[in-house]
């Protein structure tokens, strides 16, 4: 399972960078099954962390994604609402969802690190 | 993920599907495969070539008995007094409100012999109804732990099993069923199927499961076969608008309602549902199933998703997922008559927003071979 050490991680399988970008995880892609469209959220939409931000619908069901921190939605990835399998096929890359601008930069820390997230899958 | 908590049953085949790395999933009490390599991969091996799905976990139930043509034509809505020995045929058991309690396939092994294949999450309630109904003159036995199921479904079905049993018999024509050694047990093999697509329904003994689904999945590998799972089959199924029990069939819905009438004999006699059927049939139901297709780029529906005309709502969803081979949401809904008619515009309720979608003839999929 692909875990980069430089993300902080949700435990509802949310990824964040350093720079506010937000996606979901290889595990949670794995999991979700092929991705075949994205309902990402308003630009400038305010969201609070544990949130819904926006949803991923598989062939399966429809996923809810939450804001892995609080802040303010400042782009969305128009790529992946052309092509959803983007988030399949580069969860980490490509297939990124939305960026925030943190409501507080420190709340990053309340994330899981690699390790941690790791240990949550088991 | 709601019957988490549930001990789930698990078919002769689960270990074959943890070892092929399936992803599973409880499904009618059954810890099923959901899908293997990806659904919309597996759904296009079964429309391009060949795919495989175990299907353990649906029931077998076997009738017997001087008086079972005339009580299988009570309790069931197709008429089988028109199956040869060999011919099968898609029937219904209605509840005395004409509601659909299951659908199933009915095979005459004999001429007092048939074998029933009913829904897996429908094999107690099917069993306890029709055992009370039993007159003395007939046996019925639940045998649904016996006996495991492979689907082989795909347009290269039938070179599939020249390949495999050819040497044994030619492949039965479609709706019947032959018995054959096959993976060292006794198996029924019936040319039939839930996806559109030319196959095979094997039912074999469950000490025999693995033994023949690693035959199938090797003598198929020529052909391109895929393990297949609960995914792609619910897609295929939804794409040619094949209904599913619990979603799209349910008590409170006749199959003239549900557009199974041609599987209803109404001229063969009483059978039970029968008179609330006749009344439909003369004065037109008051809701129809329809099928409908999402109009451009659109979240896929859902079931219980609100559907919408002229600004009020109308019905529901009962069915509804993307469609690999069409690239678009589809669905089914039983509406009014005349929202049901094909080329009505409606709007689908998706998250509080709604989208455009069009009622199309049924099925959503026209094969145009």
């Amino acid at each position: 399972m692909n875990v980069p050490d430089e993300l902080r991680y949700a435990v509802s399988h949310e990824w964040l960078r350093a720079d506010g970008t937000v996606g979901i995880t290889d595990h949670a892609q794995e999991e979700l099954t092929d991705v075949v469209f994205v309902d990402l959220p308003e630009i400038g939409r305010e969201v609070e962390a544990g949130q819904v931000a926006c949803v991923v619908e598989s062939v399966k069901a429809a996923s809810d994604i939450y804001a892995p921190v609080s802040g303010k939605v400042v782009e969305v990835n128009e790529a992946v609402r052309k092509n959803p399998a983007l988030v399949n096929t580069a969860p980490y890359g490509d297939g990124w969802l939305f960026k925030l601008e943190l409501k507080d930069a420190t709340a990053r820390e309340s994330l899981k690190s690699a390790a941690d997230y790791m240990a949550q899958l088991g | 993920m709601s019957e988490n908590n549930i001990a789930l049953k698990k078919t002769p085949l689960h270990a074959e599907h943890v070892r092929l790395g399936g992803k599973l999933i409880g499904f009618g009490g059954w810890d099923m495969p959901v899908q293997y390599s990806g659904i919309i991969d597996e759904h296009n091996a079964v429309r391009s070539a060949l795919g495989v799905f175990d299907i353990s976990h649906m029931g077998q139930f076997f009738v017997t008995g001087a008086g079972s043509v005339q009580w299988l034509n009570r309790m069931l809505t197709n008429n089988v007094e028109r199956l040869a020995i060999g011919q099968g045929q898609y029937t219904l058991m209605l509840n005395d409100q004409g509601g659909v309690i299951d659908d199933l396939l009915i095979y005459r092994i004999c001429d007092d012999d048939w074998l029933l294949v009913v829904n897996a999450s429908m094999i107690d309630e099917d069993f306890a109804w029709m055992e009370s109904h039993l007159p003395d003159n007939v046996i019925l036995t639940n045998r649904s732990d016996a006996f495991a199921g492979l689907a082989v479904q795909g347009p290269k079905a039938a070179a599939w099993f020249d390949a495999y049993v050819g040497g044994k018999c030619g492949a039965p024509a479609r709706n019947q069923i032959v018995r054959l050694e096959v993976g060292g047990g006794h198996t029924f093999i019936a040319r039939t199927g839930y996806t559109g697509e030319d196959g095979f329904e094997l039912f074999c003994p469950a000490a025999s499961a693995v033994q023949v689904w690693n035959e199938v999945l090797a003598s198929g590998g020529a052909f391109g076969i895929k393990p297949c799972g609960l995914g792609a089959r619910d897609t295929l199924r939804l794409e040619m608008c094949y209904p599913l029990n619990g979603n799209d069939l349910s008590p409170n819905h006749t199959p003239i309602e549900a557009g199974l009438g041609f599987f209803v004999d109404l001229q063969k006699g009483d059978f039970i549902g029968r008179p609330i059927l006749l009344a439909q049939k003369e004065n037109g139901p008051s809701r129809r199933l329809a099928a409908f297709k999402m109009q451009g780029p659109t979240p896929p529906p859902r079931s219980h998703y609100g559907v919408w005309k002229d600004g009020a709502q109308i019905g529901e969803t009962c069915s509804g997922g993307l469609s690999p081979t069409l690239s678009c949401g589809i669905g089914m809904a039983y509406l009014p008559p005349d929202a049901a008619k094909p080329g009505t515009t409606i709007e689908i309720d998706i998250r509080g927003r709604r989208f455009p979608a069009i009622v199309e003839k049924k099925p959503l999929r026209k094969t145009t071979a």
